[in-house]
């Protein structure tokens, strides 16, 4: 089933997506983690990626940052071939990554974190940002010289979503921003996220596997199956298909 | 016992467990002195080997490792949780207060070494001897503590910089301070050449590697024998001089031009305050750069390196930085060494240097500044208190080491204080630090 056309929101987007993937397939040693995925994410919209575990979400992610390296195919970032950069170049082109496992630095203190975040923003705006970055999550401002691995899974969480809006993205890529989170947590994250991508105009590209909250909130998504791209469509076209609702959604009782 | 409350998790005594505890130790210490000391081995009259058994001594110790467990089950056998007592506000204050004054106390001291010791010349090679160790545990800090890179061959620049010194001041006839910035560059160039071929290993691989080039450099000074001397060393390296006025009782000696009467001291005084201010002046380098871009970098690759990464980080670079900064201060060092020896030899720096330093560096707390001068204090002044029982010298260390391994695992001084505040400073609370340790 290729569903790629998604009238409503196509017609949003220009004719150059800000970020697209292209036939990329990744492999860890031999094995096979991608195996040619197409993805388009463009400007100003929240695209999710939903999956099972193992189908990839995570290596796609890391692919784009290249690690590992697309060994076949193109990405493509505001019309610049990032296939074969370095991931630190990666970073400078103002793409930023709230990683799996959110990887905060533990043993430095919350503004130390943000600190890094800002590594490759303009040292001028560092003020201007952090006072954001607190009306986002007032609980860091709470917590500032607080050690990093000292704050709760959703603060760590809301760190490295801070620590990754530090760098003034244009696009965020977040990885399992719900995972290990209580519903309420989940909820003030998306929240924020939806906060960020409607006032500050951020493409937001997020992996989960909370497909229903994750899809609720995309203006697009991708189901991906075994390295492969499935499915696509509306946020809302996807979570009133039948078999995303019966593999993502009514867990086992599929 | 007020303020600290204990809870028992296991209230009665179970003498089963104590029972199974002795047996398991009697087990273990017959099978460890079953052979060791239940059987002597004695040249017979014909040559060959005769075997007496002792029967006797193994039962004793296995009793005793049989009552020892016995006891220790009975006595601790009750698992109990301590929660650390909460202290008052008001002494905590005053401990803060000290612990504050800590630091600057102990630079005043160590500044007043030299008067205070005078007279006494074994005290002041000591502590020249301690502050050559407080700097180059204060620059494997920064490889090891900041950048979280295990190096394992830290002697190898520490004898880079020595035989740089020695070298050129015997060929060339540069006076030290001439020579002091061309070691340190030297060393530092063998830092990133060294950093070159490890930029991608970690841990226990990158420690391999900087054991073995620690041995290399050792290996080729010792096989290099045209341009070393080989086992034999260096000798006649010159002695430093106060700013061109050598330090000997002829005209125009450091006395004579002083009108001072002639005392070897002076010297040993000058070595002194020269490895003070270069020790102080790697303290002050490392928490400077701690404050910029890159000590942050150091810290948050020791941290996590795929974060530092995707954040826009250089690893590689980063990582060249730290090995180069640390291998600069090492060579400092190694010069200084060298202009105080007269004479250096391979032999001065073997692995055992290495593994010192680092001990340092892990039993002062890695990334503490403070730590380090505790450390370097305590083993030197250690190894000097017991040199009359030097046969348990080393067993005693290895105890020591142990028992700060088990109590405080992140070494004395395990609070890292951020490097930069929004406001007003505030410590860490008590309860967190506790939290972190084990």
């Amino acid at each position: 089933m290729s569903a790629a056309s998604a009238p409503a929101a196509e017609a949003v987007q220009g004719s150059e997506p800000l970020l697209g993937l292209r036939g990329v397939k990744a492999f860890y040693g031999s094995i096979i983690a991608l195996k040619g995925v197409d993805i388009d994410v463009y400007d100003g919209e929240i695209v999710a990626l939903i999956g099972a575990n193992g189908a990839g979400k995570s290596t796609l992610m890391m692919t784009i940052f290249g690690n590992p390296r697309a060994r076949e195919g193109r990405i493509v970032f505001a019309g610049r071939d990032i296939t074969d950069l370095p991931t630190h170049e990666i970073a400078h082109l103002r793409i930023a990554q709230a990683p799996e496992g959110r990887r905060i630095f533990a043993r430095m203190s919350v503004l130390e974190n943000l600190q890094m975040g800002a590594t490759t923003a303009e040292p001028t705006h560092f003020a201007e940002d952090l006072e954001r970055m607190f009306a986002l999550f007032p609980r860091l401002q709470e917590r500032l010289h607080q050690r990093g691995g000292t704050l709760s899974g959703g603060e760590q969480q809301m760190l490295a979503i801070a620590r990754a809006l530090m760098a003034r993205p244009r696009l965020l890529l977040l990885d399992e921003p719900s995972l290990g989170l209580a519903p309420v947590l989940v909820k003030q994250i998306f929240d924020a996220i939806r906060q960020l991508n409607r006032r500050e105009k951020l493409t937001v590209f997020l992996v989960e596997q909370n497909a229903f909250h994750a899809l609720k909130l995309a203006n697009r998504g991708y189901v991906m199956v075994n390295g492969l791209i499935t499915l696509t469509g509306t946020g809302r076209e996807l979570l009133a298909r039948p078999e995303v609702r019966s593999a993502y959604l009514e867990g086992g009782r599929a | 016992m007020r303020g600290s409350r204990i809870i028992r998790v296991k209230p009665v005594l179970d003498l089963r467990a104590a029972l199974k505890n002795a047996v398991v130790a009697a087990a273990t210490a017959f099978g460890l002195f079953a052979l060791l000391i239940g059987i002597r081995t004695d040249q017979g009259p014909s040559g060959g080997l005769e075997l007496t058994p002792r029967f006797g001594t193994l039962g004793i110790l296995v009793a005793i490792a049989f009552v020892g467990g016995l006891l220790r089950g009975i006595l601790f056998g009750e698992r109990r949780i301590h929660i650390a007592p909460r202290l008052p506000a008001a002494a905590t204050a005053v401990l803060d207060r000290v612990g504050r004054m800590f630091a600057p106390a102990l630079l005043a001291f160590a500044l007043a070494v030299p008067i205070l010791f005078y007279h006494d010349r074994y005290i002041l090679d000591l502590s020249i001897q301690i502050l050559t160790y407080v700097m180059l545990g204060w620059g494997l800090n920064i490889v090891v503590g900041l950048a979280g890179l295990l190096d394992l061959g830290y002697v190898a620049f520490y004898a880079v910089g020595a035989y740089s010194y020695a070298l050129i001041a015997t060929n060339f006839g540069l006076s030290f301070w001439m020579c002091l910035p061309i070691s340190g560059i030297l060393a530092c160039f063998w830092g990133v050449l060294l950093g070159f071929p490890v930029l991608r290993l970690r841990g226990d691989y990158l420690a391999i590697v900087t054991l073995a080039f620690g041995e290399i450099i050792r290996l080729v000074l010792i096989n290099w024998q045209s341009v070393t001397g080989g086992p034999n060393g260096v000798p006649g390296i010159p002695r430093p001089s106060f700013f061109g006025i050598p330090f000997n009782a002829e005209e125009g000696g450091f006395a004579a031009t002083f009108g001072l009467e002639y005392s070897a001291t002076y010297r040993i005084v000058f070595l002194f305050y020269v490895i003070l201010a270069l020790a102080l002046l790697t303290n002050w380098v490392t928490i400077r750069l701690r404050r910029l871009p890159i000590g942050r970098a150091w810290e948050a690759l020791r941290e996590d390196e795929i974060a530092c990464r995707s954040l826009g980080i250089n690893t590689t670079n980063v990582k060249l930085t730290a090995f180069a900064m640390g291998a600069m201060f090492g060579g400092f060092a190694g010069s200084f060494f060298a202009t105080r020896q007269g004479f250096i030899s391979p032999e001065s720096f073997t692995f055992s240097e290495s593994a010192l330093v680092l001990a340092i560096v892990v039993l002062g707390g890695m990334g503490s500044q403070l730590g380090v001068v505790i450390a370097a204090t305590v083993m030197l002044g250690g190894f000097e208190l017991f040199r009359e029982f030097a046969q348990y010298r080393m067993l005693v260390f290895g105890l020591a080491m142990v028992a700060i391994m088990v109590w405080r695992p992140r070494g004395l001084i395990a609070t890292r204080s951020p490097s930069v505040f929004l406001e007003r400073r505030k410590g860490i609370e008590p309860g967190l630090v506790r939290e972190e340790r084990g």
